[in-house]
């Protein structure tokens, strides 16, 4: 049994690409029954997310399963093969492991290191789940996905430093002011930005929010937002003392905010540390106001800056990162190879003539005065014994060829007979000859 | 035995030291968990052997200027070790206990004359202005160490120079926090320091205040730190007036427990 991948994602697919082929989250149920209905396909999982949409599948037969899907994924959206086909990747094996592990560890997201595309890819496993088109493969193989994800963002830094100008500015108004339970921030302006800024600062536990602007009534709509508090523009510098963080993105072209108002500030808050955020172009604070005692001044070039620091940070512990996967796949795999029925069947053999031979052992050993032909009898009596028990269920087995319940039914005899220890034994042997 | 045991807590001290050192460069978080340790355990050592020290001599082990600065280098260790438990600031270690080794091992390169205690210093209050002195000694140390940090900090704030020095450093608002639980503490010691050293003057010399080398240069100390908590409740100073004030005492301190000698000789 193979595990198949097939997809694209925001690396091979423009937006306008990747919108015609979404699945909706509202309606999976129908796309994934048909998905296994499919010739060949025997699990499914669809994971459609805004940067991605992949789907993962297990079958024994590699490039037929593929090229059905493929289709399957035209087709259900109404657009040509041709159109679609540049655009997909597919991988099985070692390889379709190998990627939907670093997708769930956020190693192929346009962010490394985003946290968002593990609750999506567990979302979609929960989905398949629910209308039983993943089976025993594709279940064990997205639970050790996740784990392993768990893994990579535990033991490597790839998550942890801010990697868009809204999250540095709030790492950074963190190491002038420390805790921001008790900050209030001030927008001047109420741009976009600005709007993007604070909500950061509010989800970090800030106390609260002021905004101005020249219309008041922007400033309103804004405030309520964050049941914040508007103040008018004329007011500025009367009411900025009370802010410790400042984000300024007026529309204005000259300079708003200058180094005498700080400093009059600064000493009004006496002078407790005051964090400015210039992100206005034309810039809305003068530069100086940084050389002012108690004030911290930032652009966006500066943020800009720390990011970019962090990204590449981030590529290092990505590294890492493939390491930690690279260790993974190995065990997976091999898991996933023990599912093969002729080994399985093997190994129950061995672990039957096993138990067989102790106890003709056994016996003979306490039978006294033992005729000489009674261990002939014996060892065809128990090898009769055996092999008519084993009959069925291995011909049951071969028979039932390929479809799900067989890999539950290996894993089920596998685990009940504990016959891991016995398969390397046989391995092993193997190589001896 | 007191020998050994100083040569152990030097060891412990050292090693503790350079990890501390070594945390503000390296990214392992093994380093600074190690540093805590190995400063924890010099701290009792060092406790220890002062204890046994005292059971020996009879007396608290202030006396001689071996004995000051072994004790000065261990309120240092225990008052860091407290503010590091409480505000997590493992950058303080590197600032803060490179001092304290230097006294301590100053403090056992010295030659320890066991000596009978002088009836001049068979006194309560000479008991409490030694001890009191040398606790506000030690905050105050500690506060020199954060205003030092504090105003790396914020060169790197105003230059945009994120460093990985930088990432270490604690944010500005707990420095300045650690800055005045120090003074906090310290400047009420100092003032019954003061007080209680001119009750005892008086008791062995005749009168309260000589104005001899040490008690002018302790008057000194106490108006910088004066001025420093009044100008921080009172007017609001902050950052970096109140930073290179603070390292001022703290200069200012030095000059007076290692150059300045008391009038009253034993």
């Amino acid at each position: 049994m193979n595990i198949i991948v097939v997809g694209l994602s925001h690396k091979t697919a423009t937006v306008e690409i990747r919108e015609k082929v979404a699945f909706s989250p509202n309606q999976i149920e129908k796309p994934l029954k048909e998905l296994v209905s499919l010739d060949g396909i025997v699990e499914g999982i669809i994971a459609s997310t805004c940067n991605r949409v992949e789907i993962y599948a297990t079958t024994h037969d590699i490039a037929g399963g593929i090229a059905r899907i493929k289709r399957f994924m035209a087709d259900y959206h109404h657009i040509s093969l041709e159109e679609l086909e540049p655009h997909l990747y597919a991988y099985h094996s070692e390889s379709a492991i190998r990627h939907v592990f670093r997708v769930a560890s956020s190693l192929d997201s346009m962010i490394v290191g985003e946290p968002q595309i593990l609750g999506q890819i567990k979302t979609s496993y929960g989905y398949a789940a629910e209308y039983k088109t993943s089976g025993i493969i594709l279940n064990r193989f997205l639970h050790k996905a996740f784990s392993v994800a768990k893994r990579v963002r535990t033991e490597t830094k790839i998550a942890s430093s801010a990697v868009s100008v809204a999250f540095a500015a709030v790492e950074l108004a963190k190491k002038v002011l420390g805790d921001l339970s008790d900050k209030t921030v001030m927008l001047v302006g109420a741009g976009e930005m600005c709007e993007l800024a604070a909500k950061h600062f509010m989800n970090c536990g800030a106390k609260g929010v002021m905004v101005t602007n020249r219309t008041f009534e922007r400033a309103e709509k804004l405030a309520e937002e964050f049941a914040g508090e508007a103040v008018h523009f004329d007011e500025l510098f009367q009411q900025l003392h009370k802010a410790d963080i400042v984000l300024s993105s007026t529309g204005a072209p000259h300079i708003i905010i200058s180094p005498k108002e700080v400093e009059d500030v600064v000493k009004r808050r006496k002078f407790r540390p005051m964090f400015f955020i210039d992100i206005a172009v034309p810039r809305d604070i003068d530069q100086k106001v940084n050389d002012v005692d108690g004030a911290f001044l930032f652009t966006v070039d500066d943020l800009q800056e720390i990011v970019q620091a962090n990204l590449a940070q981030r590529n290092i512990e990505a590294t890492k990162a493939e390491e930690i996967i690279d260790q993974e796949i190995g065990q997976f795999h091999k898991w996933l190879s023990t599912l093969d029925v002729t080994p399985t069947i093997v190994a129950m053999r061995s672990r039957f003539e096993e138990i067989r031979r102790s106890e003709i052992e056994r016996a003979a050993s306490n039978w006294k005065d033992m005729p000489p032909d009674a261990e002939k009898r014996m060892d065809a009596l128990t090898i009769g014994f055996m092999n008519k028990l084993l009959h069925p269920p291995t011909t049951a087995l071969k028979k039932a060829g390929q479809g799900g319940r067989v890999d539950l039914y290996v894993d089920a005899l596998r685990q009940l007979f504990d016959l891991e220890a016995v398969q390397e034994e046989n391995e092993e042997l193997e190589l001896e000859e | 035995m007191t020998h050994f045991f100083y040569i152990f807590t030097l060891a412990l001290y050292g090693t503790g030291t350079v990890l501390y050192l070594a945390s503000l460069v390296s990214s392992s978080e093994k380093i600074p968990v190690w540093a805590g340790r190995l400063l924890l355990s010099g701290c009792i050592t060092h406790l220890l052997s002062t204890i046994h020290l005292a059971v020996k001599i009879q007396h608290l082990p202030l006396t001689t200027l071996q004995e000051s600065l072994s004790l000065f280098s261990l309120v240092i260790m225990t008052g860091f070790i407290f503010f590091e438990r409480r505000y997590h600031v493992t950058a303080l270690g590197s600032f803060v206990t490179p001092v304290a080794l230097l006294m301590f091992g100053l403090s056992a390169a010295l030659h320890g004359e066991v000596r009978p205690l002088p009836p001049i210093l068979q006194s309560n209050w000479f008991w409490i202005h030694a001890l009191l002195a040398f606790i506000s000694y030690a905050a105050f140390t500690i506060a020199a160490g954060v205003a030092v940090m504090y105003l790396i900090q914020t060169y790197f704030l105003k230059k945009k120079h994120f460093s990985g020095l930088f990432q270490k450093l604690p944010p500005l608002g707990i420095m300045d926090d650690i800055s005045y639980r120090c003074l906090a503490i310290g400047f009420p010691l100092l003032t019954v320091a003061i007080i209680s050293g001119s009750i005892w003057s008086e008791k062995a010399m005749g009168s309260y205040w000589n104005w001899d080398p040490k008690q002018t240069w302790s008057l000194v100390t106490w108006l910088i730190y004066a001025a420093l908590l009044h100008g921080r409740l009172v007017i609001g100073w902050r950052g970096k007036r109140a930073a290179i004030l603070s390292i001022a005492g703290f200069v200012i301190l030095l000059v007076t427990f290692l150059g300045m000698k008391h009038s009253i000789r034993w």
